[in-house]
């Protein structure tokens, strides 16, 4: 993975950079000792590490909005952090860089139960934001699996998703303002408690740009109540095809599931030997919940049985209190780790139009043998959000780069179909040479020229979501 | 000007040496804009539609009514409800879905599933250069990239000129239940709203007006789903809502109530400016007495409302700084339409526009 070419001027300067950062915070929240600053050299891509020049730990709006203006005056380029769980490298600092952590940002601001939003600082974790609202009987909708550690300002900037965003959206479905630092330091609000912001949607421009376009240090969120109850049905077909068919069937019959969850033959082995959750072997698998009372549940899950009757599955099961419900989620929710205990593996995310859903698989179980590498497929069936996961051995050279290329034929298939390089875990460093698959130049420049306007010297996380031969005029200017 | 495909409209725009008014059917006229008139209209028809994917692709000059059309034969529909401003504006013409997208319309449905804005999953547009340009796709996840998709959603034309419009769709409902309860005040009345929206059942469109059928106060709260479910649920949430009093339950398939409640006709034939307000619910009613409208109409939860007020008031002197903001729908006020913004936001705004449209021409004006 290329990165640019660290700035020597900036290297040089470090005692000054470290010392006006301490002028403006206090000493424990600056890090440049070089044994301290490897806590930050990589996020959960940890195939790629680099130690940044410095770390820099603000309490607030105010500290962030000064460690910017330090930054840009000095030219120092600068990566934010949530809590550096993402899996497409966008934490990943330069050498050059410092890294913003908003990790001491984790007070909850305002509740609001009539309105409907909690107002947050952004290094508060997903979880801990539905914590503080439960007793209320209140939840925070979007619900990444990286849910207990990674931090709203991460779910912000990646506008990430979760296994039930097929009813509730993802992040930028439910967030209402955000107060934002510009890389020169200018602290702007954008929305607040009340729907669709003013004037153009920069809401929604912001979300999702990668830590790009500013920091976010605040956040309303939208919070809802939580149902009245949720039980899933397990079912195992023989086929993807027959999989793929009681998908589209249950959506056709105005059926609308909070999650329909996908596991195919090798995670399910892997899932059983590693959780034994007592799934079936079987081709494909599916976990399909809904919500309501008890008697609403009942009336959905004899709709959807119906359908998945007419299939005939090889195993049909209904959880009919919330012991069973566990034990239906319990192999899925182990299917990562399952899947680590065999091997490292890359976790891909390309979403694909739900149709197509038989084709790709069968194209990435033909693609895995042509490589020689075992991949899973686990993955949120409703929105056709995969993520197969390519098994491969760090240690084994060349596996590595084996593995990264058979991702990119995965993804460029995900794209040929009509579908994306991600749906939710962002472009990051991972995928960034791959976005010339996905847009023409002018389909860049379009979104580049937004990054202009906010960071018009690119300091900010700057080597990311652009393949770097695209960009590197604009940093360089 | 009436492009029949995007590589024309491309060229009109590159050719262009005046500003251009952008017209979908022309039934939102909403900020002030001259210009030659630049339609989409012939950009038009579904070339994509896979219910069992909940997608529909379109070219932005197809009629609304089209496109529900066709969702309806396959039991879908626009989850987000789109108003038709023709009854509020007393416009003709046909509702497009550009038009929409660029307006970013929604109706009453907007609290629960989101905006129209929530429903878009890709577009393509032409800048003010004459650029071609795609954004998003027709997947319902995707984060690859910035979300250009958002942007144009309710930019009005002024960043571009949209060609195409990618939207996620979803099941219709059997079954529609309105819960009623008369006689509360505007307070009260959000405060039930408050407690129906906070509840676990799932309420998808909260109006009240003060003056409803007859004069007198009216608040409507709506479930919608299976019939047996929709029954338990409205049952449920009467009893929730005992302490503001007698609630009348009407189950129907007939959403005309609703329907009305997005067209904000209770305002339509009336003399006077029209505004639309966003705030939070609970600082609605404090903002309505502040400015003593002629008629207002609540609609989510209290925090949408619709005014009507004597023609050419400056709304936004009463009204003072508040946490939302008013645009003028319908009037002769000599005010911005929509509320100014913040300078450093200002900044940026500007800044995007002279990147999308460098020399000025799509809809100069409209949106300030």
């Amino acid at each position: 993975m290329e990165m640019p070419t660290p700035n020597a001027a900036v290297l040089s300067r470090k005692e000054q950079i470290v010392a006006r950062l301490r002028e403006v915070l206090p000493s424990d929240a600056v890090i440049s000792d070089e044994r301290e600053t490897r806590a930050y050299e990589c996020d959960a891509l940890t195939a790629y590490k680099c130690p940044p020049l410095c770390a820099v730990l603000p309490a607030n709006t105010d500290e962030v909005s000064a460690v910017m203006k330090i930054c840009h005056d000095m030219g120092v380029p600068v990566v934010p952090r949530g809590s550096g769980t993402s899996l497409a490298g966008g934490a990943l600092p330069t050498a050059d860089s410092v890294i913003l952590g908003v990790a001491k940002m984790n007070s909850v601001i305002e509740t609001n139960y009539d309105d409907r939003y909690i107002k947050v600082q952004t290094g508060r974790t997903n979880l801990s934001v539905t914590g503080a609202v439960e007793t209320n009987g209140f939840f925070y909708a979007p619900d990444p699996s990286s849910q207990l550690a990674c931090a709203i300002a991460g779910n912000i900037a990646m506008n990430s998703g979760g296994a039930h965003c097929l009813k509730y959206g993802v992040t930028t479905n439910n967030l209402m303002g955000v107060t934002m630092v510009l890389m020169d330091g200018t602290v702007v609000e954008i929305g607040g408690a009340h729907l669709d912001a003013g004037g153009l949607d920069l809401l929604g421009l912001i979300c999702g740009s990668e830590g790009q376009l500013g920091v976010v240090t605040e956040a309303t969120l939208r919070i809802l109540h939580k149902p009245e109850g949720a039980r899933p049905v397990l079912m195992g077909y023989d086929d993807a095809e027959t999989a793929g068919q009681v998908v589209t069937d249950i959506i056709k019959a105005g059926i609308l599931p909070v999650a329909i969850e996908y596991m195919d033959r090798p995670c399910i082995e892997a899932t059983e030997a590693f959780a034994k959750a007592g799934y079936p072997m079987c081709e494909a698998l599916l976990i399909v919940e809904v919500e309501g009372s008890d008697a609403e549940i009942d009336a959905q899950l004899k709709l959807i049985m119906e359908i998945a009757q007419k299939h005939n599955p090889v195993e049909l099961r209904e959880a009919k209190d919330a012991d069973e419900a566990g034990r239906i989620w319990l192999g899925r929710k182990s299917a990562f780790g399952a899947m680590g205990q065999i091997n490292d593996y890359m976790c891909l995310d390309g979403t694909i139009p739900v149709s197509s859903l038989p084709f790709v698989l069968k194209r990435i179980g033909e693609m895995s043998k042509e490589f020689g590498l075992d991949v899973g497929n686990v993955f949120h069936a409703g929105d056709g959000n995969m993520h197969p996961l390519i098994l491969f051995d760090a240690n084994k050279p060349g596996d590595l780069e084996l593995c990264e290329a058979f991702g990119a034929e995965i993804l460029k298939l995900c794209v040929e179909v009509g579908g994306c390089l991600t749906g939710e875990h962002g472009v990051g460093i991972e995928k960034r040479d791959l976005m010339n698959v996905q847009y023409a130049p002018a389909d860049l420049e379009a979104q580049m020229v937004v990054k202009d306007v906010f960071d018009p010297a690119w300091l900010l996380n700057a080597a990311k979501v652009f393949p770097l031969a695209t960009s590197d005029q604009r940093r360089a200017a | 000007m009436t492009p029949t495909t995007e590589d024309e409209l491309a060229q009109m725009i590159k050719g262009a040496n005046g500003p251009l008014r952008i017209q979908g059917g022309g039934t939102r006229p909403i900020g002030k804009s001259d210009g030659e008139i630049l339609s989409t209209s012939a950009l038009n028809g579904i070339s994509l539609y896979e219910p069992g994917a909940l997608t529909i692709v379109a070219g932005a000059g197809t009629p609304v009514a089209e496109i529900e059309e066709t969702l309806a034969a396959e039991n879908q529909r626009l989850a987000f409800e789109p108003m038709d401003h023709r009854p509020l504006l007393n416009t003709d013409g046909t509702p497009t879905l550009g038009g929409l997208a660029a307006a970013n319309v929604s109706g009453p449905r907007r609290i629960a599933v989101g905006a129209c804005r929530d429903f878009m999953l890709g577009v393509r547009f032409v800048d003010g250069s004459g650029n071609i340009i795609k954004n998003g796709g027709r997947v319902m996840k995707n984060v690859t990239g910035y979300d250009l998709v958002k942007l144009m959603a309710g930019s009005y034309g002024t960043l571009g000129v949209m060609s195409e419009v990618a939207l996620k769709v979803l099941p219709n409902v059997e079954t529609t239940g309105t819960l009623m309860l008369a006689g509360l005040s505007d307070e009260k009345a959000i405060a039930a709203m408050s407690k129906a929206l906070g509840s676990p059942f799932e309420v998808t469109g909260a109006a009240h007006f003060p003056k409803g059928e007859g004069g007198a106060p009216l608040t409507i709260l709506r479930i919608e789903g299976f019939a047996d479910s929709v029954k338990y649920r409205a049952n449920r949430l009467r009893a929730t809502l005992a302490a503001f009093g007698d609630v009348d339950i009407e189950i129907s398939e007939d959403n005309s109530r609703w329907a009305a409640v997005r067209d904000v006709t209770h305002l339509a034939n009336q003399e006077g400016d029209v505004w639309r307000i966003s705030s939070k619910p609970s600082a609605a009613a404090g903002l309505i007495s502040k400015i003593s409208p002629k008629s207002v109409q609540y609609d989510w939860g209290g925090g949408l409302m619709w005014v009507l007020v004597d023609q050419g008031r400056d709304l936004r002197a009463s009204l003072g700084s508040f946490d939302g903001h008013a645009t003028l729908i319908r009037g002769s006020a000599d005010v911005p339409t929509f509320q100014p913004e913040a300078p450093a936001l200002a900044a940026m705004t500007s800044g995007l526009r002279s990147k999308f449209d460098p020399r000025g021409i799509l809809n100069p004006g409209m949106m300030s």
